[in-house]
């Protein structure tokens, strides 16, 4: 009976999106925001990567308002899970002995992958404003690479208190260079408070290279702690 | 090239959400519901991200494929995939919760089925 009311729903919420699907005109032209954005970000700004501009400077607080949202899970994370270190410490103990230690395939790949995926992530941090990338992309790949470390070492550490640090650290330089922002240039998280430089190159586009790197040390560092919480 | 490119992304995007709803309904596994509603999560990106194609478009990128000057004129628009970058991380944090919460009720009821979890109090 369960089974039929589920199908029914589906089929009822396929009718809808196929009707959705079926009215949809592939846009021709840009709206005007678009094309003000598509302008504005290489000749204004000096950056390349018209997403990473928008992300930064045009809607730079929505992207403050990200970053706190990200502070606000890793701060509930911690809450639920991490009040029961001291008792999963003792009772984990016996249940580690059975456990089988992770396979060769996975340590090996791992000594040989990781300082790749780290400078990979790096490499994204860094670019993101002269080419795809960004802040949250790479600190979501550093993220990975951490990952990939707890599933190779189950016992290697992570120390919590240098990542908590580091990432409130990184917030904290964020929101002072967008109230430097207010003081020296236009406004909130204006990125002319540095030169624009010339376009194309690794130093150019203003403040974003910083603002993206800041962005990518604090998404790493807390998606690392977020996943750390899980490990039992 | 049958059908344009923004309704293959739309059916791609909508063919996971419903995969995610069906997998909300059947399933009695917390941790399978939670992949349910992560299935939705990407399937809704997919479709926030397509609804920005612009036929014959290319990305918002300037490199040697877009000069500045028809920036304007060939590309995308940019301001659904900024949006849904915002979307991705947003849907992480959401994720992680959940998965929290499901540790923690697991922890204390000893089960991840959810038929249990409605008759016992805690």
């Amino acid at each position: 009976m369960s089974r039929v009311f589920n199908l029914l729903v589906l089929v009822a919420f396929g009718f809808v999106f196929a009707g959705l699907i079926g009215a949809y005109d592939e846009r021709q032209i840009l709206s005007a925001l678009a094309i003000r954005y598509l302008t504005e970000v290489p000749e204004g700004l000096g950056a390349p990567n018209v997403v990473t501009g928008i992300l930064i400077s045009f809607r730079g607080f929505d992207t403050l308002g990200e970053v706190a949202v990200l502070f606000m899970v890793a701060a509930s994370v911690g809450t639920l899970l991490g009040g029961k270190e001291k008792n999963a410490a003792v009772s984990a103990a016996p249940a580690n002995v059975g456990r089988r230690p992770p396979s060769e395939l996975v340590r090996n790949g791992a000594e040989v992958v990781l300082p790749l995926i780290f400078l990979f992530g790096a490499y994204v941090i860094m670019n993101g404003h002269l080419s795809a990338g960004g802040g949250f992309q790479g600190g979501a790949v550093v993220a990975s690479g951490v990952m990939l470390y707890m599933l190779a070492y189950p016992r290697g550490g992570i120390n919590h208190d240098v990542l908590s640090i580091t990432e409130s650290l990184a917030g904290v330089v964020y929101v002072t260079i967008g109230i430097l922002g207010i003081v020296f240039a236009g406004g909130f998280l204006d990125s002319a408070i540095l030169p624009r430089g010339e376009f194309g190159t690794f130093i150019s586009a203003g403040a974003i290279p910083i603002i993206s790197a800041l962005l990518g040390i604090k998404v790493g560092a807390e998606l690392s702690v977020i996943i750390d919480r899980f490990r039992s | 090239m049958g059908l344009p490119i923004s309704q293959i992304l739309l059916a791609t995007g909508f063919a996971l959400v419903l995969t995610g709803f069906w997998g909300i309904l059947k399933h009695r596994n917390i941790l399978r519901i939670i992949i349910g509603f992560s299935l939705v999560d990407t399937g809704l990106h997919i479709v926030m991200v397509a609804t920005g194609y612009i036929t014959g478009g290319t990305a918002p990128i300037v490199d040697e494929a877009l000069s500045i000057a028809d920036g304007a004129a060939r590309s995308v628009d940019p301001i659904p995939s900024a949006l849904v970058v915002t979307a991705i991380v947003i849907g992480f944090s959401v994720t992680a919760v959940m998965l929290s919460f499901a540790i923690v009720l697991f922890q204390a009821t000893k089960t991840l089925s959810i038929d249990r979890l409605t008759e016992q109090k805690w």
